[in-house]
């Protein structure tokens, strides 16, 4: 028998046998899709309170100014998402300029330099930035966005002519947009498109500028997923690259990108 | 319902490797209580982690709902896990990637090391991974000529001091940072001589150690913290960016998972998203988070590779009481909280998986029954602190009962099911596994001879004079041979009396009025000293 035949069948043979209640803290999410044979148990035996079942339960003590959309819509949306399983907050409810001040604010708590612009004020921000820097782009970077004045430190990137990484590492910095940034954990997604670019460009130079337009902001974590294709290469950055190894003290700055300034354009 | 019958062991075989300890808990975490340092650098450590959960815990006003959900959703998924396994092999394997089954840790190791030759590299860098710890592949590599490089900070101190990770999330948690100093001038070829203890300028000594590696690593390995069957995506959730480095830049990347990191959808990663960087970090998002789906053409890794490993997890799994273990995402929130671990430390618990989770963790996989992890169940005081901080509301105090239990049965020869680890030379008819009684067996059985009938009592109570002559003049003796040994280790035992409460009120119902005395004996020692009626009157005083 080959190990994945032996290793599914010793899977279904460990679920196999129902005789007898399972031990769980949590009851078991609803009827989807169930195996054959798995065992279909209540919550265990023990009786705890904290073993109580999953309460489709609204939010409990909101957040100040955070209204809270209706509970369970989300998981009523998905199909195969069970009865009780979404009680948690799926929308934050905020608007645009509370939704820029919190992500402004996580952003900073993350030592990141953080600038608020004008779409007019983006290429002159852009270039303070980067003056007397060599950079590199992706190709789908909105050409607006450089100042002319920048051709001649700027290297493009693209899947298809792509910049060694020896090359990369001269480089001091990049320039990318981005698809999705989430307010209440300071989390700036690249999801690889053309005005982000491979995953390397906004890795190895030191200082990663990136641009958040202000209607790919969204409050909460559920929110962010809900935009996005898990399919694509994705990265999520909450923050320049720090550590917490010695002794529990962050350092920001390790093996990314050391300053990572977010310009938000509205 | 009927079970068909497909020629296996009815539980499945145990894993190896790193998750069986060498020497019992009781014996390692002695010799860990007295290093002092340790402890202090420990202490540190896992209250100010602590107090940063519980801050940014307390931020997100649906928590309980998250948990609830994180572990409804690592419900299903365990009851549904061949149908996603297969599902998570048909998506990865549609986008480019290939897929691997391992049954065992030399399995993973093999296949792995058949990898990196077919690429040709004899470096590769690592990205921090409990799998691969579990399996000890660094050191299968390295005999076998291939060198693995950590890159995570704390596992790269780990790796350069030549020692062991004692935490999952913080491995050189037992290290302080002069300490760290020491193992980077010692070890670290080209380091600045000058190099001081602040923690600043450690870490840039080791991005300036790692930066090539980075840039001309041909070969990458990595764990994974998910596998989305919905669309073969992995995870790998970091701070450093070490991870994106060895994700993003090599051309072939191999991941190691545990059969027990698949979710089902990519929707169910808005909750585990929320639920590990708060619980393992104790901040609102960890740095950084790679997601990738097979191979992506022109960027990243176009050689992408995924080993699914069982080593134990399915023996875990039949295990109807254990199986929530498997729900475990690694965050360590329950040995931050953990007063045994927090003195002891995580080389204590022997396994790649210390602390509370370690304790259960360890055992069903290597079997309960197995000898080398069976005190690991015991390492805990039960104060159910971990239940409360884990995320995905492991009953951890419960397991830990139950696995005692199942201990003192594999012991004592009533193994709970038959064809166990013992093989079939251990069966009898009755197909209960049986071993040699215990002195434990032998004493139990002779109390419970002599507790049945009063005469044999009274006959045994004969010879309490003999155990009297056992202690010194001070009325105490200090050493119990055999099975006892144990408990006088740190105990005295007061003198055993001359004369039994039996015998006495035998003879004071024939001789004295009835009822007279009664309070006294209650709470006196029979044959003390104290007449009767002396003790009677004291003794009723003082209790009115």
């Amino acid at each position: 028998m080959s190990a994945r035949e032996e290793i599914l069948a010793r899977v279904r043979e460990a679920l196999g046998d129902d005789s007898q209640p399972v031990t769980q803290s949590v009851a078991p999410s609803g009827p989807q899709g169930r195996a054959e044979g798995a065992p279909v148990a209540p919550s265990g035996p023990q009786g705890r309170a904290e073993g109580a079942p999953v309460a489709p339960s609204g939010p409990r003590g909101r957040a100040e100014g955070a209204p809270v959309a209706p509970s369970g819509l989300q998981g009523a949306a998905s199909p195969t998402a069970g009865a009780g399983e979404r009680g948690y907050r799926t929308a934050s409810g905020l608007d645009e300029d509370a939704l820029v001040e919190l992500l402004v604010d996580r952003l900073v708590d993350y030592k990141a330099r953080v600038e608020v612009v004008g779409p007019d004020a983006l290429a002159g921000a852009i270039r303070t930035r980067l003056e007397g820097k060599r950079f590199v782009v992706p190709e789908g970077l909105p050409s607006e966005w450089l100042d002319p004045s920048l051709a001649g430190v700027t290297v493009t990137d693209s899947r298809e002519a792509p910049i060694g990484v020896e090359r990369l590492d001269e480089l001091d910095g990049v320039v990318t947009s981005s698809a999705v940034s989430i307010a209440e954990t300071g989390t700036i997604i690249l999801d690889g498109s053309p005005d982000q670019g491979r995953r390397a460009i906004s890795l190895v130079p030191d200082h990663h500028v990136c641009v958040v337009p202000v209607e790919t902001i969204v409050g909460i974590v559920p929110e962010g997923f809900a935009r996005l294709d898990t399919t694509r290469p994705l990265t999520l950055i909450s923050g320049p690259s720090a550590t917490s190894d010695i002794e529990l003290e962050r350092v920001e700055g390790v093996h990314g990108p050391r300053t990572l300034d977010v310009i938000i354009v509205r | 319902m009927t079970t068909v019958n497909l020629g296996l062991p009815a539980v499945p075989p145990r894993g190896f490797g790193n998750i069986s300890a060498t020497e019992p808990f009781p014996k390692a975490a002695h010799r860990e209580l007295g290093n002092a340092q340790l402890r202090a650098n420990l202490g540190h450590a896992t209250h100010t982690i602590r107090d940063k959960r519980l801050r940014v815990v307390s931020e997100l006003p649906d928590w309980e709902a998250l948990r609830d959900a994180g572990s409804a959703i690592k419900t299903d998924a365990m009851s549904r896990l061949p149908e996603l396994l297969v599902q998570f092999e048909e998506q990865f394997t549609a986008r480019g990637g290939t897929v691997h089954w391992a049954r065992d840790a030399a399995e993973a190791n093999a296949i792995v090391e058949r990898l990196v030759r077919a690429t040709g590299s004899q470096d590769v860098v690592k990205v921090k991974s409990m799998a691969t710890q579990e399996i000890g592949l660094n050191e299968y590599l390295e005999e076998r000529g291939i060198s693995a490089f950590e890159t995570d900070l704390a596992e790269l101190i780990v790796q350069l001091g030549h020692d062991k990770p004692s935490h999952i999330l913080v491995p050189a948690i037992h290290k302080n940072r002069t300490e760290i100093r020491d193992i980077f001038l010692q070890e670290m070829p080209d380091v600045d001589p000058e190099l001081t203890d602040e923690p600043r300028r450690l870490a840039m000594a080791a991005r300036a150690h790692l930066r090539k590696k980075f840039l001309s690593a041909k070969v990458a390995i990595s764990g994974a913290n998910f596998g989305i069957a919905e669309t073969g995506t992995l995870g790998v959730v970091e701070s450093e960016g070490n991870g994106r480095m060895c994700l993003t830049l090599p051309e072939t990347l191999i991941t190691v998972m545990g059969i027990e990191k698949v979710l089902p959808r990519a929707q169910d990663l808005e909750v585990f998203m929320q639920l590990l960087p708060r619980s393992s970090t104790g901040e609102r998002m960890n740095p950084y988070t790679s997601l990738w789906t097979g191979a992506t053409s022109g960027d990243g890794p176009q050689n992408v590779h995924v080993v699914l490993l069982d080593n134990g997890r399915t023996r875990a799994l039949a295990d109807r009481h254990g199986r929530s273990a498997l729900h475990c995402i690694r965050c360590s929130a329950c040995m931050n909280v953990c007063p045994v671990y927090e003195r002891t430390g995580g080389h204590a618990y022997g396994s790649t998986y210390p602390g509370p989770i370690g304790a259960i963790l360890s055992p069903l996989l290597t079997g309960v029954e197995a000898e080398e992890n069976s005190s690991l169940p015991y390492a805990s005081s039960l104060c159910g602190a971990c239940f409360d901080a884990c995320p995905v509301k492991i009953n951890i105090p419960e397991i830990l009962v139950y696995l005692r239990g199942e201990d003192v049965e594999a012991k004592h020869g009533r193994g709970r099911a038959a064809g166990e680890a013992g093989g079939a030379s251990d069966l009898k008819g009755n197909g209960r596994r049986r071993s040699l009684p215990t002195q434990m067996d032998v004493a139990l059985g002779a109390a419970s001879w002599a507790l049945s009938s009063g005469d044999r009592l009274g006959l045994l109570e004969k010879g309490l004079p003999v155990a009297r002559a056992l202690a010194g003049r001070d009325g105490k003796i200090s050493r119990l041979p055999g099975l006892a040994a144990g408990w006088t280790q740190s105990r005295d035992v007061p003198a055993p009396p001359s004369e039994s409460f039996r015998s006495w009120w035998k003879k004071r119902a024939t001789g004295g009025a009835p009822g007279e005395g009664d309070g006294a004996r209650r709470g006196g020692a029979p044959g003390g000293g104290a007449a009767p009626g002396e003790g009677d009157g004291a003794r009723r005083g003082g209790a009115e």
